[in-house]
Order: C-alpha cells, then structure tokens, then sequence
C-alpha cells in the first residue's frame, strides 16, 4: 500500500499499473476518491446520488476473489452521467419527473464497463435531460466548476466533467448531443471525447436527441481516454443505429504529428471566440506545426446555419423522446389531477423544469402540420450541407482544430435568463453532432486561470487518428495545472 | 336506379401472428395474465430502443406481393406522435410517406361480378396496448373510476393495407373484406381471428350523383371488426348523406360511431380528430432496405392465391364461376380437399356437388375444419364413384353419406351392410311397377286421359317402395313403358 495518491493527478493508466503491480487495491483507490467526494463534494455538487457502500463493498470483492482473472478496467473508481439506467440504482436525468425512477436493466455501455469490472462512484449530475450547456438546469441544483466555485462546470456532462477535474471520480462517462461531453471537459480542463456516431451503443442512454446523442469518455489523459472508449464501443443488436468499428482503438503513444494536415475553419474563429481562448488557440496551432504537423485554413461555408438547425432538430426529436414521461407507468406523477388530460398537463407541467419544456414547445411546434418542411425539412437539409462542409474539408486535411467552447468558465447566473447567449456556448461542437463525427477536447492552456479546450474533429471513424495527434499534443503541451477549488469570480 | 352512388374505402389492420413482437424480442400471446410479456422496449422504459422485427418484414411483404405491391426498396419508420395510455412511447412507430409498398390491387368477387379494387400501400406499424375502464358502465372510459393497461399486446406486429375509394356498395365492402381476410389467412402471416380483433377495419364513405367522377365529403368509421355491422353502419350512413344532400346541405368530414342497437351512425366526440400527428422520421431505426432477390424469394414461396385459383377451377374442373368461387374463393384447405377428391380420378363436377352439398353442410354442422374428421377425400371420392357408376342412386348416395358421419365407414361397406345399392335389374323394377300401377288405377286412368305428369307419381312411388334404391332412369323408361302398353 502506497500513501499520498493524489486523486485529482491520478491516471487511469498509472492506477492500473499500481493495482497489477500490487502497489495498491481497489479498495485503497476507491477510498482515495470516496474520501477527495468527502472534502469537496458539498462545494462542487458534482453528483446527483453517491453510490458509496455499494463501492466500497465492490472494490474489497474484486481485491478478494477476482485476482489475475479480474477484467481489464478492474478497480477504477468511475462516475456515470445520470442518463444512463443502471439497474437497481435510480436513475434521475437530474428531473423531477424520474425523481425516484429504478431502472430494471442497465444501458449497453455501462454494462460493458461493468463486466470489465470497474467502480461505480455515483451517477453524476447533469442538465436535466441534458439540455444545457452549464449543468444549471439540473432539478437537483448547479454542480460547480471546481477551478472556480462561482462559476459553471458546462455541460450538459457538467457533473461528469467536474468529479474527474476534481478527483471525485478517475474518469466518467458522458453524454454528447451538441458538445456536452467536449464543452464541459474544456471548462473543466480535463479530456472529453465524442466517438463517430453509433461507435457507442445507445441502448439504455434517456434519449435526448437519437440522431444526436452518443456516449464518450470524459477523462484526465487521452491514453485513459483511448482505454475506456476501447470497452464502451461495438455493435449492440439491441440499437439499430450501433456499428462495429472497423478497427480496434489502439491506445496512444504519438508524440509527433509529421505529415498530420491541420485545417483551422475560419469561420470558428470569427464565432464571438474570448481574446484569452484564442490565444492558448493560436499558441497550441503553432505547436502543432513545431510538432510537424502542417495547418492550414480550411472553409465550412455552413457554420452559421448549424445552431439553428440543430435547436430545431435536437428539440424536434425531444419533443417525441420526452413524451414516455406521462405519469402512467413510472416517475412522477401529479396528484392534482381529475382526468386523463390533467394527469398528463399537471404531470409534465410539474415534472419538468423550465429548459426542458421550452425545447419540448420548440420541437412541437417545428414538427407541427404546416410548418414541418419549413423548420424539421428544412434544418435537415442545412444538416446534409454541415455534414458536405466537414466531407470537402477532410478532402483536404486529416483533422480539423478549433476551440472547443467560445469562452471559458462563466459565472454561474450569468447566462440563464438569456437561451441565446447559452446556446452560442456549443457553436463549435454542434456542427460535429450534426455530420455524426468524432472529436475530442484537450486541455491546452489557461486563461484567467480558467482552462481553455483545444478541439480536434475528424472524419467519421478516425478515433486512432485523433487519440493519436491528441497524445502528441497533450505530451507537448505538459498541461500539469489541476482545480484549486477557489472562488473567484465575482 | 338512385340518383345517388355511394363511394366505399377501407383500411383493414392485421395482427401477424409473429412469435415476438415489432420491435422487442418479447412473445406475441393471447390470453396470458396481463402484463406478463413486456419488456423495457414495449414498456417505453427510459434509454430502451426498438429493433425490427425481420419476420414482420417478410410476412407484410408477402401480403404487399399477393396484392400486387411494388415493394419499395428503401422504406422508413415514423414517428406518431400522440398521448394515450395505451401507447407507452407516446408516439406510434408506423410507415408515413415512404411505406413498405405501394400501387397494388385487390380482385374480389360479389356474386358473379368480379370487381377490383385499387391498394394504395401496405405499411408496417404497432399495435397498442390494452385498455380495461373499470367501474364505469359499459366498459367505456367515460364514468369509469379507473383504468387498467395490459402491455401483452401492446407493440405486436400490425400491417395496415389501404384500399382506395373503388368500392361500390355495402355488400361488396363486406365481400371485399371476408375475401382480403381470406386471402391473408391463406398466407400463413395471421389467423385473422376477429373476436380476437386481430383484424380490424375502418371505412371511409361518401356519395355522388350516380355515374359522377368527382368524390363527395366522405365520413369515417373507425376500429370495426365485424363484416355485420360495417355493412349495417355503411347501409345506415349512406341514406343518411344522401338526404342531407338532397335537403341541399354538406356532408361533414367526421369520424363516426356506429350503434348496433339503434342501427344509425353519430359523430365521435373524440380528441383523436383534432390529432396532429406529427409525423418525423423514426431515429432510432435505420431505413429498411430490401434486396430485390429477396424480394422474389418471398414471392416464389407465395402460395396459391385465391383469386388464381378460381380461374384455375373454373378452367380446369370446367366449373361455373360461381362454383369455382365456392370452392377456390373460400380457405385453401377448401380447395385441397377438393382437389384431394378430384385427384382420384372422379369426375370433377360430380365432386364439386358434392362438396358443396352435404360435405360443406356436413362441416357447417360439425364446425370441422376442410379435410378433418371421418368424411376424408378417399371416402369422398370412393361415394362420388359410386354415384358416377350407378352403383347408388343419388337419393341413395345422401343416405350413404349421412351413414359415413355416423358410423365412419367406407362407402361400399355401408351400401353393402345396409342393402343402398342401386336397383337395375329390369325384372325386379317391373316388378315392383307392376304392383305400383295395379295399386293406383286411377292415376292410370288419369295418366290415359292424356295426363302425362302422373308419370311422375308412379316413379316416386316406385323410388319410395325401394326406399330409394331403384335406378330412377330405368323406373322412368319402365313406367312409360308399361302404361303405354
């Protein structure tokens, strides 16, 4: 046993080596983390429901039965977003409306890590039903980002984002519909990535946006990132929309990037970018070039019309994915109610939170007879554009590199009375939902003390070759800073 | 001749008798202690996706091929979006604008008349669940206190054909439906069970000035599962249009109710007809795309279909269309039995008789289904040789049959051990006719005063005191004979 793991430093890979050297249990890991969700997790709010005993109970059976047989993630301590079902653990999507919702069976992805036999934590905070990009519009309350107390983790995986950037969790699991596994591990200075659509099954994932929505790793290194999304990919018979990829993900070691053609979108850059944000942008562009690699300007004419596509599209799929919860068969139900029609409107009156019912309205109205070719029709056709700008530019280059959020942390209160403005806070990461591409989120520097991501998107399937670039960069950038749990901003 | 015509169109929905259900690996039963077969995907659970069910797709396509379908080489799944207890999702997974296929036919016989009616689509889609009002009256959810939901049922296959207006009254609606149901029970995809309401239909009606090109205002009945009383509501509900039109008012575009007790048709004041549905495009499902080689496979393993096999009777047996309608038109087990007799060797309109006769009588009363009980092809057909070869007569021959139920013999043993076959011998008939005229002089006499129909009463008598058993031909010629002579 080994004293004075640091739980915020801590890597999967170096844990992993600890355990299968003996140099630590997974008991020991997991008190590490139960003990760092001790100290800080009433500051950071970074969980919906703590999962602690069962935990506990878990790490001392893997360090007691399973031995050399154990599976290849055995003992990591692990934060799921609270959109995936686990079975027997409730399972909120941080809504009123699944306040006390128990799953019967647990989501595909998790399960996989489950047999591979890692620990859950808890199930982490999160926007309600993952709408939001700053974890504010969770039922439960805000999770704080744990670099500055006053101000958001992002989101909607802002919980997931905050356990790992404050050692609450060794890595989690997100979700991703417009940038809410990215978004969120930029503000929060840790690796996020979204894998190519359907690399991940979603079966057992609450559906936000299905044309959308994937699950991704939110971790400390992109080698950790490169092993838990090596255990949560592969076709799933039970979501038509998975596929096998072609390839196995391979976990990174690059430290050059010789021949990698970079394409920078001018048009991400004239997106409203904060002068701090562009400039870590601009010093990290430059050691992509030190590093060998060759960037270039590349054009995706359509970036304006993405955001507005997509708050028709993702509401769209919303307004019918939310529609289960009427009070019938599980969740909430009001008790205000005489008849059929008010059990439904006092139901999902109450049981929703504000954010969530203005998109339902949003995607109702957008999918109404009359005005579906003018809105649905009409944002899918600006989505076969985005996806042809991303089709043209990797005709070009290899990766395309851009900020991943227009600015860093903001004050918690400073964006909630304006949707616009907090939409704007995914304009670089949802045109990569739209096309179903895979992309990444590397901490590259600070500013103002706050950290700044570094995106890398690339063509669908190209996992290895981001993982790869990211590991070079991530090795060059020698990013060592970790949250202080300070609060600063005003 | 009215003035009016009525203009008829009609959707039926068919449960397939699948073994799991459209989108879940759960069983497709009947009867089961509700809820017991359900899962998170029938039961909408949070984060549970559909997959489809590639035996659905097989048997709605071999429906869309019997009708005459092009089946479509991509189709796609929507969404149907609307709230009701019996629709856990709250949207309906079903086909919208790009069904499984398109632009086929239906040829279906009303009386002599063969008639076609025109398929719009065939599309795939879900059933609901269950819904049971309780403590209210009449099982209706008005005035009920509760309601309970049984899942078992709910996400079973469900294909709906649609029909376009081409239908000419109501009892060509209720042929057209009996033999479209025939014609999927033929191919094996469901066993169109109605008080299961494994199928069910809705109508939409209109009338014109007869002879018109242009539809009129149509009104719509919805969820029937009774050939009766869709034709009782389309006999109420036409009469009813046409005097508002002639009163000179219009025909509202409404879903109607049908009241068996008072035989008229009233508007539903359901919420349902303010629906918009919002139909999108299903995202968790990817597009079905067909393989046109597997497209054939399906057809080549079609089976005989009734409207093919009528012609071929009718062809082959030299039957009239009627009969061959009968015999072809009705269930395939029918029509194999029927041919099971024909194949040994018997002449074909002989057993065509008989088949309708006492044989489809005979299962009538039995409930038997085509080719089961004691009544089997062999013995059919050794009876009909019978009756061909003058062995029995064909008074003789019902009796024979009526003894083959009874007593599940062959034929022959039965003539045999009860003294039925046929008299021919000429010497035992005169006989017998002799006594017959000596026994009645004043029919002879009548019969010599140039009433020739008494004939006719000396062979009946001769028939009856042979219980049957005289050859009729051989008793005419005798009688014409003898009181000639």
């Amino acid at each position: 046993m080994i004293s004075g793991l640091d739980p915020q430093r801590l890597t999967a890979r170096e844990a992993k080596r600890l355990l299968v050297d003996g140099e630590t249990t997974a008991a020991e890991l997991v008190s590490v983390y139960l003990d760092q969700i001790e100290r800080v997790e009433d500051r950071v709010h970074a969980y919906v429901q703590l999962t602690a005993e069962n935990a506990t109970r878990y790490a001392t059976e893997i360090d007691r039965e399973m031995g050399a047989t154990r599976g290849a993630l055995a003992g990591l301590p692990t934060a799921i977003k609270d959109n995936m079902v686990t079975e027997g653990v409730v399972t909120t999507c941080a809504s009123r409306i699944l306040e006390n919702y128990n799953p019967v069976y647990t989501a595909s992805a998790v399960k996989q890590i489950f047999g591979d036999h890692v620990v859950m934590l808890g199930k982490a905070n999160m926007d309600e039903f993952a709408m939001g990009s700053s974890c504010e519009n969770s039922a439960f309350g805000p999770t704080r980002n744990p670099w500055d107390l006053a101000t958001v983790p992002g989101g909607s995986s802002g919980g997931s984002a905050a356990a790992v950037a404050a050692g609450e969790a060794l890595w989690a699991l997100g979700s991703d519909t417009g940038g809410s596994i990215r978004q969120p591990a930029a503000l929060c200075g840790v690796v996020g990535m979204k894998p190519t659509y359907g690399a991940v099954s979603r079966y057992g994932l609450v559906a936000f946006a299905s044309s959308l929505d994937q699950i991704g790793p939110i971790t400390r290194s992109v080698w950790d990132c490169a092993l838990l999304l090596k255990h949560i990919i592969g076709h799933d018979p039970r979501d038509s929309t998975s596929v096998e990829l072609p390839f196995e993900i391979e976990l990174p070691t690059a430290e050059r990037l010789d021949g990698l053609r970079v394409g920078i979108p001018a048009e991400y850059l004239a997106a409203g970018i904060e002068s701090g944000v562009r400039e870590s942008f601009d010093a990290t562009a430059k050691l992509v070039e030190e590093l060998g690699g060759r960037v270039v300007e590349v054009s995706l004419p359509h970036t304006d019309h993405a955001l507005p596509a997509y708050y028709i599209i993702a509401p769209a799929e919303c307004s019918a994915n939310l529609a289960r919860f009427d009070g019938v068969r599980y969740g909430y139900r009001s008790e205000h109610a005489s008849d059929l029609l008010e059990m439904y409107e006092h139901t999902r009156g109450e049981g929703f939170g504000a954010e969530v019912k203005r998109r339902i309205m949003i995607g109702t109205y957008a999918l109404s007879s009359g005005y579906y070719d003018a809105y649905y029709g009409q944002a899918q056709k600006v989505r076969t554009l985005v996806k042809r700008d991303f089709d043209e530019a990797f005709a070009q280059v290899d990766v395309v590199a851009s900020p991943t959020s227009p600015s860093v942390a903001f004050g918690l209160g400073s964006r909630t009375a304006d949707p616009l403005a907090m939409y704007r806070s995914d304009v670089c990461t949802i045109p990569v939902n739209l096309a179903g591409l895979p992309a990444l989120s590397i901490p590259c520097g600070l500013s103002e003390g706050l950290p700044v991501g570094f995106q890398l998107i690339g063509p669908a399937f190209s996992e290895n070759r981001l993982l790869s670039a990211a590991h070079a960069l991530e090795q060059a950038l020698g990013f060592v800073e970790v949250a202080s749990f300070h609060e600063r901003a005003a | 001749m009215s003035a009016w015509e009525p203009v008829i169109g009609l959707e039926m929905h068919v449960e397939l008798d699948t073994q799991t259900k459209m989108f879940c690996g759960c069983a497709v039963t009947k009867g089961e202690p509700p809820n017991t077969h359900v899962c998170p995907v029938c039961l909408a659970h949070p984060g549970a996706l559909p997959v489809v069910n590639q035996r659905a797709v097989e048997y709605a396509t071999r429906i869309a091929l019997a009708l005459g379908c092009t089946v479509q080489p991509r189709s796609v799944f929507h969404r149907k979006n609307y709230f009701y207890p019996d629709l856990p999702k709250a949207y309906q997974i079903s086909q919208f604008d790009e069904p499984l296929a398109i632009d086929g036919h239906f040829e279906y016989w009303v009386g002599d008349e063969r008639l076609c009616c025109r398929i719009n689509r065939v599309h795939m889609e879900e059933d609901a669940a269950k819904l049971v009002h309780a403590g209210g009256e009449a099982g209706r959810i008005a005035g009920s206190d509760h309601s309970l939901v049984d899942f078992n049922r709910g996400g079973t296959p469900l294909i709906e054909i649609v029909g376009e207006p081409d239908i000419p009254s109501p009892a060509a609606a209720g042929e057209f439906l009996k033999q479209l149901r025939q014609l999927v029970i033929e191919l094996g995809v469901s066993a169109c069970i109605m008080e299961e309401g494994q199928i069910r239909w809705d109508a939409n009606v209109s009338v014109r000035p007869a002879g018109g090109d242009e539809l009129g205002t149509r009104t719509e009945l919805k969820n029937m599962n009774s050939f009766r009383f869709l034709q009782q509501a389309l006999e109420a509900e036409i009469p009813r249009q046409i005097e508002i039109l002639e009163a000179g008012g219009a025909v509202d575009q409404e879903t109607l109710h049908f009241d068996p007790d008072s035989g008229a048709t009233m508007p539903l004041r359901s919420k349902e007809e303010a629906h918009d549905y919002r139909y999108f495009p299903e995202p968790d499902l990817v597009p079905i795309v067909v393989d046109p080689r597997w497209v054939e496979e399906v057809r080549a393993g079609l089976p005989e279909l009734p409207a093919a096999r009528i012609e071929r009777f009718a062809e082959q047996y030299g039957l009239s269309r009627q009969d061959a309608f009968v015999l072809g038109g009705g269930s395939g087990t029918l029509a194999r039995f029927y041919e099971d007799v024909v194949a040994a060797g018997v002449d074909a309109k002989l057993t065509a008789n008989w088949t309708m006769g006492e044989y489809l009588a005979h299962l009538n009363e039995t409930g038997l289904e085509p080719g089961k009980g004691h009544v089997t092809a062999g013995r059919l057909a050794a009876l009909v040789k019978l009756v061909q070869d003058g062995t029995v007569s064909a008074t003789g021959a019902k009796q024979v049959f009526a003894l083959m139920v009874d007593e599940r013999g062959e034929p022959a043993a039965i003539v045999e051990a009860h003294g039925l076959a046929q008299v021919s011998d000429a010497a035992e008939l005169e006989a017998a006719v002799r006594k017959v005229l000596a026994d009645n002089p004043a029919q002879v006499e009548q019969f010599k005063a140039g009433k020739e129909q008494v004939a006719g009463f000396f062979v009946g008598q001769v028939m009856k005191a042979t219980q049957g058993r005289a050859n009729p031909k051989l008793v005419n010629e005798l009688v014409r004979k003898l009181l000639a002579g």
